[in-house]
């Protein structure tokens, strides 16, 4: 057993705190919030020139051949660090879905813009009854004349509004079992009859509905297989789920430390509160779940990348580290106080993410569902 | 025992349902985006709208601005339970219901202030024509506020005061600072310190904005530099400020916005009826039921400590752990209440009220962020468990 980084992924962790706190202070994070964009073009080459956007995809794909756990190091810093931008879904929701099942063409065309950081994507899969079922995929594309002709509304899609291609998972045969019928299409987002509206989030996420309106895209589109969509899908929100877990890491773990150090510094009553039992046992809590969600995180991300069965610990993983970052961010908004709850301090940017994290991919109640039903019950 | 109102007290809860019903905006649970017990969205301190200033005057002429005042100072002579029904019905309604002029300065200069001060002060007051912010926390006095800094020296008739205040709510909307100072620095903490009405306008005030994360303008930081007061301000004695202020938190106690907890919990209810997901109804949701099952049993709770309180004070007695332990459970009811309205709302709770396809005005996102001031405003949870610990069971403080 090693339940340790690697040296390189230590390395990758430090290179990626020290390029993120340079290259991303939270006063570009802020700016970046209050953008329509999200995202900084000068920051995203940059982080590109890292090697970042290819760093799970294979060299001949103009990527550096690492795996899975080697993104979840990265993705755990920029949760620290609350990067904002399209990188997840860019290279977790797209990226890794054109490169695990895309048709070599695909692969040849896509991946290496995506590693120069020349394209962005987004994946849209949910509706407007925001679930992650099959049976509410009613996005619908019909064949005519060799091409297919998408009709339907995506709400909750991230970073659809600065992405160049975005996969559409659209529902061509109606079907007993609603995971069948399903295919994901690669919809050029300046395509006649793509609509996108960037919708206003807690988490200032970039969250769009995208309405597709007779929107023609051809055969060759198709990622994957016709009709045979759900598995892919099911596979993305699987690895998106533990890449969000690690993000959920790296954000706790960022309000643990301003925290801490808080309450090492501000004194009340003649001494620093973090010498009061009560913030104690706060901090002592907070670190507790920091350090569960930390390793539960790193057993599924480990378990994915190894290509094991993983849906009972995935499930778990999101459900404690979600639950776990929303516990965490609020108990240091108790222990910051007033000056926590004005808009110049950082912590509010932590508990913001800590619900969006919460609600994508399925909150807890979602995944205990998953949980129950994995122990047969 | 007996928990059934009195008559005059159910014609009471009439009268006041009916005035606000006629007085209200009708489009005022709109506007108002106020959160159960958070700080952070009081409407009316973003701008004093003239509905907002209206509303004042008609509370006024009514006797209702002022209505925890006795007869004689222009006050609606109520019982505390009576007080308390004004108060439930009020916040329900959302409607704004006094602030620190009416609900402290009065009460304190009537039990402490001079009859100068009595005379110059509770007819204003009572007609609604002042507005007081409350200037006791500074940067280093939060929830250790007799460690204020903030200096008074004695001048003449005047007395001098440098230093800063912070969390100045309504600030920038008020007349006067309801303000406590440093005026004996060699004294113990709780024995150097003064009450004074200190007025905005005075040379030397200047008053910064601080916007909380909600967005909201609400919060200030007062900066006093040789601000020239007069002795006559200075509320009952020198350097009895403290015992002032300690007794001042009882006129609050019943100032607990214990109706908007079932107004929005409604509302949050009605949400999960009305939405559909795969024809079925949110509310349909076994674990969606038991979430606001567990809501509903708290509010139910809540509502209990708030009629125990005010039947203590008909009774005579003092609630001293009841008052926290209404603060207490109300403001961690305002989180748990957030978080539940945010389940039942799944992905469309993190819309703010202005984006496409947002529900129930964004109340409930907006929420989400102020609940976080209600556990910290007005004596932390920490600060209150400890009155309860310490006063109401007498455990040893050290």
């Amino acid at each position: 057993m090693d339940l340790g980084l690697s040296e390189e992924q230590e390395m990758l962790k430090t290179l990626a705190r020290d390029f993120l706190q340079k290259e991303c202070p939270k006063r570009l994070v802020r700016q970046l919030d209050e953008s329509d964009e999200g995202y900084s073009a000068e920051l995203w080459q940059r982080m590109a020139r890292q090697g970042w956007m290819g760093l799970v995809f294979p060299e001949k794909y103009g990527g550096s051949d690492g795996n899975f756990l080697d993104l979840i190091v990265l993705l755990e810093e920029m949760g620290y660090n609350i990067l904002p931008g399209p990188f997840f879904s860019t290279v977790v929701l797209g990226g890794m879905t054109i490169l695990a099942t895309g048709s070599e063409e695909q692969k040849t065309e896509f991946l290496p813009k995506v590693a120069s950081g020349e394209m962005i994507l987004s994946l849209a899969l949910t509706e407007p009854n925001a679930s992650y079922e099959a049976a509410s995929v009613k996005t619908k594309a019909i064949a005519r004349n060799g091409e297919y002709v998408i009709n339907g509304t995506k709400l909750f899609v991230l970073n659809a509004n600065v992405a160049d291609y975005i996969l559409c998972v659209a529902r061509t045969k109606q079907a007993k079992n609603p995971e069948n019928g399903i295919t994901i299409f690669l919809v050029d987002a300046k395509s006649p009859g793509v609509k996108c509206t960037l919708l206003k989030t807690l988490a200032r996420d970039k969250q769009c509905e995208v309405v597709f309106d007779n929107v023609t895209v051809s055969e060759k589109s198709i990622v994957g297989e016709r009709d045979e969509g759900w598995p892919i899908v099911k596979d993305v929100l699987q690895k998106a789920t533990v890449a969000k877990c690690a993000e959920i890491v790296g954000g706790a773990q960022a309000a643990l430390d301003m925290a801490v150090n808080y309450a090492k510094e501000r004194v009340q009553f003649g001494r620093p509160i973090g010498s009061f039992q009560a913030i104690q046992h706060y901090c002592a809590n907070m670190a507790t779940d920091v350090s569960g969600s930390r390793f539960i995180t790193y057993k599924v991300a480990w378990k994915v990348s190894e290509g094991l069965p993983a849906a009972l610990d995935v499930a778990i993983a999101k459900a404690w580290a979600s639950e776990a970052y929303g516990r965490v961010t609020l108990l240091a908004h108790q222990i910051f106080g007033a000056i926590g709850f004005t808009m110049d301090h950082d912590i509010h940017l932590y508990y913001r993410q800590a619900k969006a994290a919460e609600i994508i991919f399925g909150d807890a109640d979602f995944q205990r569902a998953i949980i129950a039903r994995e122990l047969g019950l | 025992m007996d928990f059934t109102f009195s008559e005059r007290e159910e014609a009471f809860r009439k009268e006041v349902e009916d005035f606000i019903n006629n007085e209200l905006p009708a489009d005022w649970v709109e506007k108002n985006i106020y959160w159960p017990a958070g700080y952070g969205t009081l409407a009316q301190f973003e701008e004093l709208s003239p509905e907002v200033e209206q509303f004042t005057h008609r509370l006024a002429e009514k006797g209702w601005l002022n209505i925890s005042w006795p007869k004689e100072y222009g006050g609606a002579g109520l019982s505390y339970t009576e007080q308390a029904i004004f108060h439930e019905r009020m916040s329900y309604y959302r409607a704004p219901a006094g602030e620190v002029a009416t609900l402290i300065g009065g009460p304190t200069i009537m039990l402490f202030g001079s009859e100068e001060m009595k005379k110059e002060w509770l007819p204003k007051i009572a007609r609604g024509e002042v507005r007081f912010w409350l200037a006791y926390s500074e940067p280093n006095a939060g929830s250790d506020l007799s460690s204020i800094q903030t200096r008074a020296i004695e001048d003449g008739d005047d007395l001098i005061i440098s230093g800063q205040k912070i969390w100045g709510t309504a600030a920038h909307v008020s007349h006067y600072a309801w303000m406590a100072v440093k005026t004996d620095p060699t004294a113990p903490p709780h024995k150097g310190i003064s009450l004074v009405i200190v007025d905005n306008t005075s040379p030397g005030v200047t008053i910064r904005p601080l916007v909380n994360i909600c967005g909201f303008y609400s919060f200030n930081e007062v900066f006093f530099d040789n601000v020239r007061v007069p002795k006559k301000n200075v509320v009952g004695e020198m350097n009895k400020g403290w015992y002032y202020l300690m007794v001042a938190l009882d006129f609050e106690r019943l100032v607990i916005p214990i109706g908007s907890f079932r107004r929005t919990f409604e509302e949050i209810v009605q949400y999960a009826r009305e939405t559909k997901y795969n024809e079925q109804s949110v509310s349909q949701q076994l674990l969606i039921r038991n979430k606001l099952a567990n809501i509903a049993i708290q509010i139910e709770i809540a509502y209990m400590f708030f009629w125990q309180t005010a039947w203590m004070l008909d009774k005579g007695l003092v609630p001293n752990i009841e008052a926290s332990l209404l603060k207490l459970f109300t403001t961690e009811l305002s989180q748990k209440l957030a978080n539940t309205g945010m389940q039942v709302m799944g992905h469309y709770g993190q819309l703010e009220g202005t984006s496409k396809w947002s529900s129930l005005h964004g109340r409930v996102c907006l929420g989400y962020l102020d609940c976080i001031s209600a556990l910290v405003g007005a004596g932390t949870s920490e600060i209150q468990r400890n009155i309860i610990a310490m006063r109401g069971l007498g455990l040893p403080p050290k």
